[in-house]
Protein backbone atom coordinates (compact mmCIF):
# COMPACT_ATOMS: atom_id res chain seq x y z
CA UNK A 1 0.00 0.00 0.00
CA UNK A 2 1.12 3.55 -0.75
CA UNK A 3 0.25 6.40 1.57
CA UNK A 4 0.47 9.94 0.23
CA UNK A 5 0.03 12.74 2.76
CA UNK A 6 -0.70 16.35 1.83
CA UNK A 7 -0.65 18.92 4.59
CA UNK A 8 -1.97 22.45 4.13
CA UNK A 9 -2.09 24.34 7.42
CA UNK A 10 -4.43 22.34 9.63
CA UNK A 11 -5.84 20.33 6.73
CA UNK A 12 -4.48 16.83 6.13
CA UNK A 13 -5.33 14.77 3.08
CA UNK A 14 -4.34 11.12 2.98
CA UNK A 15 -4.45 9.26 -0.30
CA UNK A 16 -4.32 5.47 -0.13
CA UNK A 17 -3.32 3.21 -2.96
CA UNK A 18 -3.61 -0.59 -2.84
CA UNK A 19 -4.81 -2.78 0.01
CA UNK A 20 -5.64 -1.66 3.53
CA UNK A 21 -5.42 -4.93 5.45
CA UNK A 22 -3.91 -6.57 8.53
CA UNK A 23 -0.42 -6.13 7.09
CA UNK A 24 -0.70 -2.48 6.02
CA UNK A 25 -3.17 -1.01 8.56
CA UNK A 26 -0.44 -0.47 11.23
CA UNK A 27 1.49 1.72 8.72
CA UNK A 28 -1.54 3.93 8.23
CA UNK A 29 -2.17 4.07 11.95
CA UNK A 30 1.43 5.20 12.55
CA UNK A 31 1.19 7.87 9.81
CA UNK A 32 -2.04 9.22 11.27
CA UNK A 33 -0.83 9.36 14.87
CA UNK A 34 2.33 11.12 13.70
CA UNK A 35 0.48 13.91 11.85
CA UNK A 36 -2.95 14.31 13.42
CA UNK A 37 -2.13 16.49 16.41
CA UNK A 38 -3.10 19.93 15.08
CA UNK A 39 -5.33 18.77 12.24
CA UNK A 40 -8.88 20.13 12.13
CA UNK A 41 -9.79 18.75 8.72
CA UNK A 42 -8.87 15.19 7.79
CA UNK A 43 -9.64 13.92 4.30
CA UNK A 44 -9.15 10.38 3.04
CA UNK A 45 -9.00 9.92 -0.70
CA UNK A 46 -9.91 6.32 -1.55
CA UNK A 47 -9.80 6.65 -5.32
CA UNK A 48 -6.97 4.11 -5.60
CA UNK A 49 -7.91 1.93 -2.64
CA UNK A 50 -8.66 -1.60 -3.80
CA UNK A 51 -9.49 -3.46 -0.61
CA UNK A 52 -10.31 -2.92 3.04
CA UNK A 53 -10.64 -5.48 5.86
CA UNK A 54 -11.64 -5.07 9.50
CA UNK A 55 -8.07 -4.03 10.36
CA UNK A 56 -8.52 -1.03 8.04
CA UNK A 57 -11.97 -0.26 9.44
CA UNK A 58 -10.48 -0.14 12.93
CA UNK A 59 -8.00 2.55 11.85
CA UNK A 60 -10.78 4.59 10.23
CA UNK A 61 -12.93 4.31 13.35
CA UNK A 62 -10.16 5.49 15.66
CA UNK A 63 -9.38 8.40 13.29
CA UNK A 64 -13.08 9.32 13.29
CA UNK A 65 -13.14 9.28 17.09
CA UNK A 66 -10.15 11.62 17.24
CA UNK A 67 -11.61 13.97 14.61
CA UNK A 68 -14.99 14.09 16.39
CA UNK A 69 -13.08 15.86 19.17
CA UNK A 70 -10.90 18.18 17.12
CA UNK A 71 -12.55 18.86 13.77
CA UNK A 72 -14.00 16.98 10.84
CA UNK A 73 -13.22 13.92 8.75
CA UNK A 74 -14.28 13.18 5.20
CA UNK A 75 -13.84 10.07 3.05
CA UNK A 76 -14.02 10.69 -0.67
CA UNK A 77 -13.97 8.72 -3.94
CA UNK A 78 -15.24 5.47 -2.41
CA UNK A 79 -15.94 2.83 -5.06
CA UNK A 80 -18.92 0.47 -4.94
CA UNK A 81 -17.14 -2.62 -3.58
CA UNK A 82 -15.71 -0.65 -0.65
CA UNK A 83 -19.03 1.14 -0.19
CA UNK A 84 -20.68 -2.28 0.22
CA UNK A 85 -18.30 -3.02 3.10
CA UNK A 86 -19.13 0.33 4.71
CA UNK A 87 -22.84 -0.40 4.42
CA UNK A 88 -22.68 -3.94 5.83
CA UNK A 89 -20.65 -2.79 8.85
CA UNK A 90 -22.65 0.37 9.54
CA UNK A 91 -19.62 2.53 8.68
CA UNK A 92 -21.69 4.36 6.06
CA UNK A 93 -23.56 5.90 9.02
CA UNK A 94 -20.46 6.70 11.06
CA UNK A 95 -18.29 8.20 8.33
CA UNK A 96 -18.95 11.26 6.22
CA UNK A 97 -18.62 9.96 2.69
CA UNK A 98 -18.56 12.20 -0.35
CA UNK B 1 4.89 -24.13 3.28
CA UNK B 2 3.33 -26.89 1.29
CA UNK B 3 0.74 -26.90 -1.47
CA UNK B 4 -1.01 -29.94 -2.88
CA UNK B 5 -4.03 -31.22 -4.75
CA UNK B 6 -6.55 -32.96 -2.53
CA UNK B 7 -8.56 -34.11 -5.53
CA UNK B 8 -9.41 -32.68 -8.94
CA UNK B 9 -11.63 -29.92 -7.56
CA UNK B 10 -9.75 -29.11 -4.45
CA UNK B 11 -6.31 -27.81 -3.52
CA UNK B 12 -4.80 -26.99 -0.17
CA UNK B 13 -1.99 -24.97 1.38
CA UNK B 14 -0.33 -25.72 4.72
CA UNK B 15 1.44 -22.74 6.32
CA UNK B 16 2.76 -21.70 9.69
CA UNK B 17 -0.10 -19.77 11.32
CA UNK B 18 1.57 -16.35 11.44
CA UNK B 19 0.21 -13.01 10.27
CA UNK B 20 3.32 -12.63 8.11
CA UNK B 21 1.97 -15.44 5.93
CA UNK B 22 -1.29 -13.66 5.13
CA UNK B 23 -0.14 -12.49 1.70
CA UNK B 24 0.93 -16.05 0.77
CA UNK B 25 -2.46 -17.39 1.86
CA UNK B 26 -4.33 -14.74 -0.15
CA UNK B 27 -2.12 -15.35 -3.17
CA UNK B 28 -2.92 -19.06 -2.98
CA UNK B 29 -6.67 -18.47 -2.69
CA UNK B 30 -6.73 -15.85 -5.46
CA UNK B 31 -4.84 -18.23 -7.76
CA UNK B 32 -7.62 -20.82 -7.31
CA UNK B 33 -10.27 -18.15 -7.96
CA UNK B 34 -8.57 -17.11 -11.19
CA UNK B 35 -9.50 -20.48 -12.64
CA UNK B 36 -13.19 -19.65 -12.41
CA UNK B 37 -15.34 -16.71 -13.45
CA UNK B 38 -15.37 -14.73 -10.25
CA UNK B 39 -16.44 -11.09 -10.04
CA UNK B 40 -14.21 -8.49 -8.37
CA UNK B 41 -16.84 -8.11 -5.69
CA UNK B 42 -17.00 -11.85 -4.90
CA UNK B 43 -13.21 -12.05 -4.90
CA UNK B 44 -12.96 -9.18 -2.42
CA UNK B 45 -15.59 -10.76 -0.18
CA UNK B 46 -13.69 -14.05 -0.23
CA UNK B 47 -10.35 -12.29 0.42
CA UNK B 48 -11.87 -10.49 3.40
CA UNK B 49 -13.21 -13.75 4.84
CA UNK B 50 -9.86 -15.50 4.32
CA UNK B 51 -7.98 -12.62 5.94
CA UNK B 52 -10.26 -12.43 8.97
CA UNK B 53 -10.22 -16.18 9.63
CA UNK B 54 -6.51 -16.69 8.97
CA UNK B 55 -5.50 -13.70 11.12
CA UNK B 56 -7.74 -15.02 13.90
CA UNK B 57 -6.01 -18.40 13.78
CA UNK B 58 -2.58 -16.73 13.64
CA UNK B 59 -3.43 -14.52 16.62
CA UNK B 60 -5.23 -16.90 18.96
CA UNK B 61 -5.08 -20.59 18.02
CA UNK B 62 -1.63 -21.42 19.37
CA UNK B 63 -1.08 -18.66 21.95
CA UNK B 64 2.68 -18.07 22.07
CA UNK B 65 3.52 -21.31 20.33
CA UNK B 66 3.95 -21.92 16.63
CA UNK B 67 1.47 -24.13 14.83
CA UNK B 68 0.20 -24.76 11.34
CA UNK B 69 -2.96 -23.91 9.47
CA UNK B 70 -4.39 -25.64 6.44
CA UNK B 71 -6.41 -23.66 3.90
CA UNK B 72 -8.36 -25.73 1.39
CA UNK B 73 -10.15 -24.31 -1.61
CA UNK B 74 -12.75 -26.46 -3.31
CA UNK B 75 -14.79 -25.45 -6.35
CA UNK B 76 -18.08 -27.16 -7.13
CA UNK B 77 -20.08 -26.53 -10.25
CA UNK B 78 -23.78 -26.09 -10.97
CA UNK B 79 -24.28 -23.85 -9.22
CA UNK B 80 -20.71 -22.56 -9.11
CA UNK B 81 -19.73 -22.55 -5.45
CA UNK B 82 -16.45 -22.07 -3.60
CA UNK B 83 -15.81 -23.87 -0.31
CA UNK B 84 -12.98 -22.60 1.89
CA UNK B 85 -11.90 -24.83 4.75
CA UNK B 86 -9.57 -23.74 7.54
CA UNK B 87 -8.03 -26.37 9.79
CA UNK B 88 -5.82 -25.81 12.82
CA UNK B 89 -4.80 -27.85 15.85
CA UNK B 90 -5.01 -24.96 18.29
CA UNK B 91 -7.40 -24.32 21.16
CA UNK B 92 -11.03 -25.15 20.39
CA UNK B 93 -12.70 -21.99 19.17
CA UNK B 94 -16.05 -21.59 17.47
CA UNK B 95 -16.10 -18.12 15.87
CA UNK B 96 -19.85 -18.47 15.24
CA UNK B 97 -20.48 -18.14 18.97
CA UNK B 98 -19.11 -14.62 18.98
CA UNK B 99 -21.93 -12.10 19.36
CA UNK B 100 -22.44 -9.72 16.44
CA UNK B 101 -21.45 -6.11 17.04
CA UNK B 102 -24.22 -3.53 17.04
CA UNK B 103 -23.65 -1.81 13.71
CA UNK B 104 -26.17 0.93 14.41
CA UNK B 105 -24.11 2.59 17.16
CA UNK B 106 -22.35 5.94 16.68
CA UNK B 107 -18.56 6.23 16.35
CA UNK B 108 -18.24 7.13 20.03
CA UNK B 109 -20.24 4.11 21.15
CA UNK B 110 -18.59 1.67 18.78
CA UNK B 111 -15.71 -0.37 20.07
CA UNK B 112 -12.60 -0.78 18.03
CA UNK B 113 -12.68 -4.37 16.86
CA UNK B 114 -15.18 -7.22 16.76
CA UNK B 115 -15.98 -6.64 13.11
CA UNK B 116 -13.93 -9.41 11.52
CA UNK B 117 -16.16 -12.43 12.08
CA UNK B 118 -19.23 -10.29 11.44
CA UNK B 119 -17.87 -9.40 7.99
CA UNK B 120 -17.25 -13.08 7.28
CA UNK B 121 -20.85 -13.94 8.22
CA UNK B 122 -22.21 -11.16 6.02
CA UNK B 123 -20.07 -11.99 3.01
CA UNK B 124 -20.45 -15.78 2.94
CA UNK B 125 -23.55 -17.86 2.21
CA UNK B 126 -22.92 -20.44 4.90
CA UNK B 127 -20.41 -21.19 7.67
CA UNK B 128 -19.96 -24.52 9.44
CA UNK B 129 -17.75 -25.12 12.46
CA UNK B 130 -16.68 -28.45 13.82
CA UNK B 131 -14.10 -29.55 16.43
CA UNK B 132 -12.94 -33.01 15.57
CA UNK B 133 -9.88 -35.09 16.51
CA UNK B 134 -8.27 -32.10 18.18
CA UNK B 135 -8.79 -29.86 15.17
CA UNK B 136 -10.83 -26.75 14.53
CA UNK B 137 -12.47 -27.15 11.13
CA UNK B 138 -14.24 -24.11 9.75
CA UNK B 139 -15.86 -24.26 6.32
CA UNK B 140 -17.11 -21.22 4.46
CA UNK B 141 -19.40 -21.51 1.48
CA UNK B 142 -19.74 -18.83 -1.18
CA UNK B 143 -21.92 -19.04 -4.27
CA UNK B 144 -20.32 -17.32 -7.21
Amino acid sequence: MNIVKKIEGTKLEIELEGRLDTTTAPELEAEISQSIENVTELIFNFEKLEYISSAGLRVLLSAQKIMNKQGSMLVKNVDTTIMDIFEVTGFSEILTIE
Amino acid sequence: MEERNVDTNSRELVVVAEKENLSKVLEFVDKQLEKIECSMKAQMQIDIAVEEIFVNIASYAYHQEVGKATIRVEVKEEPLTVFLTFIDKGVAYDPLKKADPDVTLSAEEREIGGLGIFMVKKNMDDIQYEYKDGQNILTLKKKI
